[in-house]
Order: structure tokens, then sequence, then C-alpha cells
């Protein structure tokens, strides 16, 4: 990893979470380096989910609800009163398992976000249309169908496509919770392909849909059990060696 | 029966194929030796042809290791197993074609007599076969220690070798006329001496697959 030694993107620091006091998240405390792609892996129920909406703070609205520990994205607890949530959220995007493209055309999907936030000028929305496609790995496959309703693409441009969305607002951190649960083998390489473009630039952080595509990806990986990070290394090194027993069991297939 | 049980029972079967491997080859060292001291031209015929099967083990067991990747994308431990399996089914494959180059070199020697009865070359074998059966062993029983000491007594096979090589010397420079015998049997010596090398390349095998360790197991070498 280029970055190593620096400090990270976003610390992780003594996290717990409950929802109605049952815990879902137990003292988790995690490095995410900056422009490398982490996995937060491991069966269902662990709190990989969880822990990847509050790094966007999308779990504040869940009623009943408790946390503790801090969540910082370049050294600034993201928890502390008076953040700014619409900044956070344009800083930290986020890609949901299931593609939902917004009714209307793949340039009105890509520019929503930014048109939102009053860029008015043709050029620069134009500029940034045929970035965030780019980036996603989408533009050659829809250039000739920017006005197509999005509705229209497979499922894997339409996921590719809430990508860009998200590129679109120039985001530093990426979240994706199981991006291609939904999609085949093939759109499953593309949207793999586009997330190994996009790491020179920004900070991934991607709950796999499987352990083979964890190892795949994994610059970083962290293996989640019951709220508990059990282990976290370099892909390279953990789906070949793992230290804790409970990672060799589960990524071994003899439980989970 | 699990999908987690049928691949166990297969990479079971992995293994067995291999200790199989290691049988046949080990059986090869010491049955070259023996054929060469007993002069036995068809025995060293038999030994050369028995290396086809040896290398169609190897790889038979090389494909089903494969197959074992591609069909059940193996980690961890599983799949240091299997990495460790085809590059020991590797070293295997090497030590019985130094047990065929011995056999060659009965039937290039031929009518010849031994230019020396052999005494150190036996032992030779013997040693070499015994650190090898024990290195598989080890295997088996995921044995670090034990992986980590038969490596020491490579250098005995070593010193023996030096033995060898020393007393061939005193032959050739009594009688120039002896070089080409003398040779022949300095290249049994050698592939011994490779053949044991080997072995321990097996044991680092066994360590890395019980704790993902990749070590060089270094006995001090002779230098030859």
């Amino acid at each position: 990893m280029s970055d190593q030694g620096r400090p990270p993107k976003i610390r992780i620091e003594n996290v717990s979470y409950s929802y109605d006091g049952k815990l879902a998240l137990r003292n988790v405390t995690l490095d995410i380096p900056a422009r490398a792609i982490t996995v937060l892996f491991g069966p269902a129920g662990g709190g990989k989910t969880t822990l990847l909406r509050l790094i966007n703070r999308l779990n504040d609205l869940i009623e009943g609800t408790q946390m503790s520990g801090r969540v910082l994205l370049d050294g600034e607890d993201i928890y502390a009163p008076g953040t700014d949530l619409v900044e956070l959220r344009r800083r930290v995007g986020m890609v949901f398992a299931l593609p939902l493209p917004l009714p209307g055309t793949v340039r009105e999907n890509v520019l929503y976000g930014p048109k939102l936030a009053g860029v008015r000028d043709r050029t620069r929305l134009d500029e940034i249309l045929y970035r965030s496609l780019q980036q996603a790995a989408l533009w050659d496959e829809v250039k000739d169908r920017l006005d197509d309703p999005a509705s229209t693409l497979s499922g894997g441009q339409q996921q590719r496509l809430c990508i860009a969305r998200s590129l679109a607002l120039e985001p530093e951190v990426l979240l994706l919770d199981e991006p291609t649960s939904g999609l085949d083998p093939i759109s499953t390489g593309k949207v793999e392909e586009s997330l190994f473009n996009l790491k020179r630039n920004y900070t991934i952080v991607i709950v796999p849909h499987s352990i083979q595509q964890a190892a795949r990806v994994a610059d970083v990986a962290a293996f989640m059990l019951m709220g508990e990070l059990v282990e976290c290394g370099p892909g390279s090194a953990l789906f070949v060696r793992p230290r804790d027993r409970r990672t060799e069991d589960y990524i071994t297939g003899r439980f989970g | 029966m699990t999908i987690r049980e049928t691949f166990e029972r297969e990479l079971q079967r992995l293994q067995d194929e291999m200790l199989v491997l290691g049988s046949m080859v080990g059986k090869a060292i010491t049955d070259a030796v023996d054929v060469l001291k007993r002069r036995d031209m068809e025995g060293s015929r038999q030994l050369i042809a028995q290396d086809r099967l040896i290398n169609e083990k190897r790889f038979r067991i090389e494909e089903e290791a494969l197959v074992l990747i591609a069909t059940q994308q193996p980690m961890a431990g599983d799949l240091r197993v299997i990495a460790a399996v085809l590059d020991i089914a590797h070293e295997l494959e090497r030590i019985g074609d130094y047990a065929k180059g011995i056999a060659k070199i009965n039937l290039m020697i031929g009518d010849q007599p031994l230019v020396k009865p052999l005494v150190d070359v036996p032992r030779m074998a013997d040693k070499s076969r015994s650190m090898l059966e024990r290195a598989l062993d080890a295997f088996v029983r995921r044995d670090v220690e034990l992986a980590r000491a038969i490596p020491a007594e490579d250098d005995e096979v070593d010193v023996l070798y030096d033995q060898i090589y020393r007393e061939l010397i005193t032959y050739i420079l009594a009688d120039p006329g002896c070089i080409e015998g003398a040779n022949y049997l300095l290249w049994v010596a050698h592939n011994l001496e490779r053949a044991a090398d080997r072995v321990t390349n097996i044991c680092e095998r066994v360590v890395f697959t019980v704790t993902g360790e990749m070590l060089e197991l270094d006995g001090k070498s002779s230098g030859l």
C-alpha cells in the first residue's frame, strides 16, 4: 500500500453500538487507510453493515440506538456537535446492495447531486458527467445512451451508475454495502474493475457479497463476528495465514 | 455429506496420493543403489521404466490439486495444504529422477567392474530415504518440530558425500585409468546428496503448511 505509515483516512475508535439494548458492535477499533480498499467481512449479523453506516451517520435516525466511541475522518470526530451532515455525506458516499437509479435519464441521475449543490455551468456539468461515468467504468457503454431512461440499463450498469452518481459529488470516501449481490459474474467483474481504478483516488470501504470477493479486492481485510472485530490485516496475508482460529474456520467454510 | 465434508475427503485423498508417490520415490532411491551394487542390468532397466509411473502420479496429483483450487477456492490452512502438496509432489518427482539417474549410471558402467566396493553409497541412500519418510510423516502429523529437525541430518549426508569424494580422488590419483569409473560413482553420490537436499525443501513446506511461515531450513552445506 502506498499510504502505509500515514495517518488513516478513517479511524474507528472503541466504537460500541446497540439497537434497543442489543449490542451490535462491541468496542471496535479499526484504522482505514486512504487510497486502498478495506473489506469488512464475516457472517450475517456480525455488524459489518452497522459499522459501514456509522461512517456517514446513516444510523442517526434509527430510534432506540446507542453509540459510544469515536469515528474520525481525517482526524475529526464526525459525531462531534456541529458536524455538517450534508457536507459529511458529500465527502463520504454510499452505494447500496440494490441499484436504485432515480427516475430520469442516465445524465440526470449522475448530475442530480451536483445540480442540487448549485452547479449550473454546462461545461462543468459535462465534465462531471464524463469523469464520473469514466471512473465508474461505465462511460464506454452508455456514452451514446446518456439521454435514455436509467431504467433501461442492465443491473450491472445500474449499479455502476449509482457509483457514478456518488462520484459526481467528488467524495473522498466511498462506502459500498454488497454492491454486487444482485449481479451476474460479468457485471460483478466490471464493478470490481471500477473499484480497482477508483482506489487510486478514493478511500473505499466495502462489505463484499462473498469471501471470494473479499479475497479478490481487499487491500485490508477486517473479519467481524458477532459485533466484534476479530482480526484485521493485509488481504494478501489474512486469506493465506489468518492469525485467529475463528477467521480460519470462517474462510475455510467450517461455519457461517 | 456437506460440501465441507466432501472437500475434506478430497483434500485427504490428495494427501494420501502424495504419500503413495512418496513411498514409490523412497523405494526407487534404495532400489537404484541396490541394483547398482548387484550390477543388475535388468533391474536398472525396470527402474528407469518405473520412473514414468512416478511422473504420471505427480501429474495426476497436480491435476487434482488444480481441480480443488478451481472448484473450491480454498483459503488459509486448506490453501496452504494444497500449495504444499503441489510443491512436495514436484520435489518427489525430482528425487525420482535422481533414482532414475543412478539406474542409468549402472547401465553406463555396463560390464566394467566398480572401482571400489559400495559402502558409503548405500548408507547415503538409506539415510536419504529415512529422511524422506520422516519428512512425509511430519507432513501427515503436521509436526513442525520434526520438520525443523530433519534438515540437520542433511549434514550427515553431506559428510558421507565429502568422504566418498575424497576417497574416489585417491583412487584416481593412484590410477588415472579409473577416472571414468570413479566419475560414475561420484555422480551416484551426487544424486543422493541432491535427493537429501530436496527433503529439506519438503520440510520447509511442512513448516509453511502449519505456520504459514516461509522458512529456509538450511543445515550447513558441504560447499560442493
